[in-house]
Formats: C-alpha cells, structure tokens, sequence
C-alpha cells in the first residue's frame, strides 16, 4: 500500500491532467488525498496480514476520497481484503482470486463492462494476465509484472473508445481520443503491487 | 488567477466556518462536514437530506432550515462527498419519520449515496432515495451513465421539503419527490470557463467571443460550440431545448440561474427573454425564480430549468421557507 500512495504522489499531477479534457481535472488530487489516509491509517493501526491491510486501505478510501474513484478502489480493496481473511500471508493463487472478487464487485457497483472506458478496461486484462501467468507456472511477482504490463495496454486501449459510463459519459464522442484516467490510476496501482512484490515486501 | 482564499486544502472547511458564523440558526459541524437545522431533529419530521460537491452554492448548504433541507453534505470541490458525512447527518436528522436522500445524477454521488443508504439502515434509520436527473443537454439511453442532475435539484428540495415540513409521511414525500424530478428539465449555457481553487485557473479553454451551449456544472462540454449570442438567441436555443423533451400542457415553474459569475442585470434580462420564449411557446409561467442558486464557481452563464407543476406542487412552493438561499413567507 505504501508503493501504491508513493506511485499516486508521483503521478497525481498526470492523473488529475488526464480528467481535464474528460473528467472534472480532480482525479489524481482525490487519490492522493485518499491515499495519504492509507499511509497514516496504517501507520497508526498497524494491521497483520494481508487481508486485514486492505480492508483498512478500502475503508479508508471510501471514507476520504468521494467522488467515483473513492467507493469503486474501497470496494475493491475491502471485498479482496474481506476474501483474503485473517492469514497472515497469501499465496499466489488467493491473492488472484481475492482479486478477481474485488475487481468484479467494482464492476457490480459501477454497472460498468469492459469497453466502456472505465477503470475496468485496464483491471479485467491485468486480472486475466495475472491468472495466466500463475497458471503456466510463473512466480507471484513475474505474473503480477505481466499483470502491470496487461493493464497498462488496457488503459492505451482506451484511447479510441467512447465513454459509457462516469462523467466523461456525459460527453459522448468528445470524450473519444483521450485515455481514461480510472484505467490510468489502476496501472499504478497495480504496478506498484508488483514492484512491492517483487521487492519483496 | 485571483481567488479569495488561503490554500487550496481548505477551501470548504474554510466557507463552514463562515456560514456557522453568519448562520446562528444553523448546526455547522465543520470537522465531518454536515450543515444542519439548528432545531433537528424535528419530532415527527421526515429528515431531507442531500449533497454533492461544493462549488455550486448556495446549492446545497444554503439551502438548509425550516421547509427545505435537514442536512446537506458538501464534499470536496466538484467531488461528491462520502458516505460517512451522510450516515452522520442521517443519524443527526432521524426522528423516526425516515429520511430521504435527495442525489443528484453524477457517478460519484449515485455510489457514495448508495453506500451510505446501506450503512445508515444497519444504524436502524429507514432511508428513501431520489435520482434527479433533468439536463436535456445529455443524451438519456441506457448505454451512459444517463442525464446530469441539476436546476431541477432546486424544486426537489423546496417542493419535498414543504410537504415533510408538513408532517407527510416518507413514502408521500419521496414519491413527490420523484414526480418533480421527472417534471424537470435543464438547460446551461456558459460564457466562461470556471476555475477550480485546486488548478488555480480556468478548467477548459473557451475562447473570447465564443460560448458553450448544454454546459455541465462542473465545467463538461455540451451539445456545442458556437460564436457568441445575444440574450435573446441564447434563451430561444436553451428553453426550446428543454420544451422539446419536458412538453407542458399546463404552468410551469421556471429557474433561471447564474452559473457564479454572470450579474443580476445580464440574469433578469435573460428570464424577460425566456418569459417570451415561454409566451410565444403559450406555456404560462405560474412562478420565476431568477438568481445564482446552482452555480458552478465562477463560470459565467445561465441554466433554465422548468418544471410541469400541478396544483399539490405549487401550492408547496409557495409555503414559506427559512434558508440562508431561499426565504420567504416565513
């Protein structure tokens, strides 16, 4: 989680620019400030195991962050948390499938699909490579890189799309040419899972 | 840019404080982020309550005291507030009677208000909501997060908030509350571009000389881009647009109001050009309300809203009200 605020301080400035030109230009101002709670939540609260971290981190983002972004990323983190339970570590395959319940209670929760230029767009392919790669035998940390790897050509692929869903929807075909900023900020974020992973953290 | 606050970081905790300071009557808990009736709860009242980002006041804070609003829950600028902020408010303004949350249509309030209607009924409070969603500017189908709530979240508070002010039960008071909301229609047009404290400048790039017709309250293009109009054109444009989907047969309600920036001079010169609109159109107007009452920063521009009001919807308009953005009669 500590990667992950450190990768939205570094990037807010680009996110919030992203949701300019679509959006209402706050996106990356409301991670950080939703993050920098998860920081001193956990700092404070020190929670064991990866389960009870993230179901911290979700509640603490739903209950600083608002708008969209706030309730989608605390669901997803909380419902991962909640699947995780109370072990004090996880393999592979339970964080994979804490995963795959998390990313589609956001998308229960957003009544989005894939191709609607959502921040779904980048989780589904990433969850997919991250499936993938732990089927065919590779390491947490390499299949959570292809993961990284996965969900930053999903977010690309939003470029040419038409919103559906959120506030760029409201625009139609002028939010077309411009990359949604949900799928952006799920790039880092799951990015920074791999990188904390792989550094062993 | 030339702003009149301190940081960014604390704009709205910095405008709670002046309006516990000019408000007495008002409960301001500055710390959670809820505006309340001095007086809630109010035995046997059912508790209105809504909320969304700040930027458009007076809507919504303004708009709390006797006959309208029991609570409103301003979130970040332009961001919709948390869940937390309404379980608490729900909590302060529950007599019993219910409350009913009053949403308007953007993502982010619809999933925070969803959030905390849950939590709040885990509290025991019975909670009732309404969706309003009256900008004609947005193309309405299933395939997009549907029309953006705004004028007409004005008429839900002022018209909801008589009959609970009244002592009407929930289910009377919600249900009237989504036959406004389904009566109303919007339309904004902006001059300017607004400028959020955060960016510290202006948010789009509308240039001298141009305006932007079917603008959103925070800033989201509309329909088109066109060279400037005068006031006339602009309300043909903007009051044919919401006639061509709202359809009255009988009076309206009409809103006409600043998005933040344009002066009382340009707004009443527009509501003349909209009542001729309206008259050309032979759709009387039983009652005008013209002023910055959804705005959105400093945006210059207007938005008309008109709603198809019955006899049961007038009769509570015209109740008396006791807000810091809305009085009369009382």
């Amino acid at each position: 989680m500590n990667a992950a605020a450190d990768a939205v301080d570094r990037e807010a400035d680009r996110l919030t620019e992203l949701d300019s030109p679509i959006g209402d230009a706050d996106h990356g101002t409301n991670l950080r400030r939703g993050f920098t709670a998860v920081r001193q939540g956990l700092r404070d609260d020190q929670p064991s195991g990866p389960g009870p971290v993230l179901l911290l981190s979700g509640r603490l983002l739903v209950s600083k962050v608002g708008g969209a972004s706030g309730p989608l990323y605390g669901t997803l983190l909380r419902r991962a948390g909640k699947a995780l339970g109370d072990e004090s570590a996880a393999d592979g395959r339970q964080v994979a499938a804490a995963l795959r319940i998390g990313v589609e209670a956001v998308a229960q929760l957003g009544g989005a699909v894939e191709g609607d230029k959502t921040m779904l767009d980048a989780l589904f392919p990433a969850l997919t490579a991250l499936e993938e790669a732990l089927e065919s035998g590779e390491d947490l940390a390499d299949a959570l890189a292809a993961a990284g790897r996965a969900a930053a050509e999903g977010a690309a692929a939003t470029v040419p799309l038409r919103a559906r869903r959120g506030r760029a929807s409201y625009l139609g075909e002028r939010s077309v040419g411009h990359e949604d900023p949900g799928a952006a900020s799920s790039v880092l974020l799951v990015t920074a899972l791999a990188e904390a992973v792989g550094a062993g953290e | 840019m030339r702003q009149l606050i301190n940081v960014p970081e604390t704009v709205v905790e910095e405008a709670l404080r002046g309006v516990a300071a000019a408000h007495p009557d008002l409960t301001v808990d500055v710390e959670n982020r809820i505006v309340l009736r001095g007086d809630a709860p109010v035995a046997g009242k059912v508790g209105l309550i809504s909320g969304g980002g700040s930027g458009h006041e007076p809507l919504h804070g303004g708009f709390v005291g006797f006959g309208m609003l029991d609570a409103a829950c301003p979130g970040e600028v332009f961001t919709s507030p948390v869940p937390d902020q309404m379980v608490r408010a729900a909590a302060a303004v529950d007599s019993g009677a219910g409350v009913l949350f009053i949403v308007k249509n953007y993502t982010g309030d619809v999933l925070n208000f969803q959030m905390a209607a849950e939590m709040a009924e885990d509290e025991g409070v019975q909670v009732a909501s309404v969706l309003v969603a009256d900008d004609v500017a947005v193309e309405d189908s299933t395939h997009t997060a549907g029309r953006r709530g705004t004028g007409a979240t004005l008429f839900v508070e002022k018209i909801a908030g008589a009959a609970a002010q009244a002592g009407e039960p929930l289910e009377r008071v919600e249900a009237l509350a989504r036959r406004v909301s389904e009566s109303s229609r919007s339309f904004g047009v902006a001059l300017s571009a607004c400028s959020t404290p955060a960016k510290g400048g202006p948010t789009f790039d509308l240039p001298a000389g141009e305006l932007e017709l079917g603008i959103g309250i925070h800033g989201e293009p509309g329909r088109e881009r066109r060279a400037m109009m005068t006031s006339g054109e602009i309300a043909d444009f903007a009051v044919q647009a919401v006639l061509d989907d709202l359809r009255p047969e009988g009076p309206v309600l009409a809103l006409v109001s600043g998005l933040g920036a344009t002066p009382l001079l340009e707004l009443y010169g527009f509501a003349g050009e909209v009542h001729r609109v309206l008259a050309e159109r032979r759709v009387p107007v039983a009652r005008t309300l013209v002023g910055n009452y959804v705005t959105s920063l400093d945006m210059a521009g207007a938005s008309v809203t008109l709603c198809r009001a019955d006899e049961e919807m007038l009769r509570l308009w015209e109740a008396p009200v006791a807000t810091p953005g809305l009085r009369w009669g009382a």
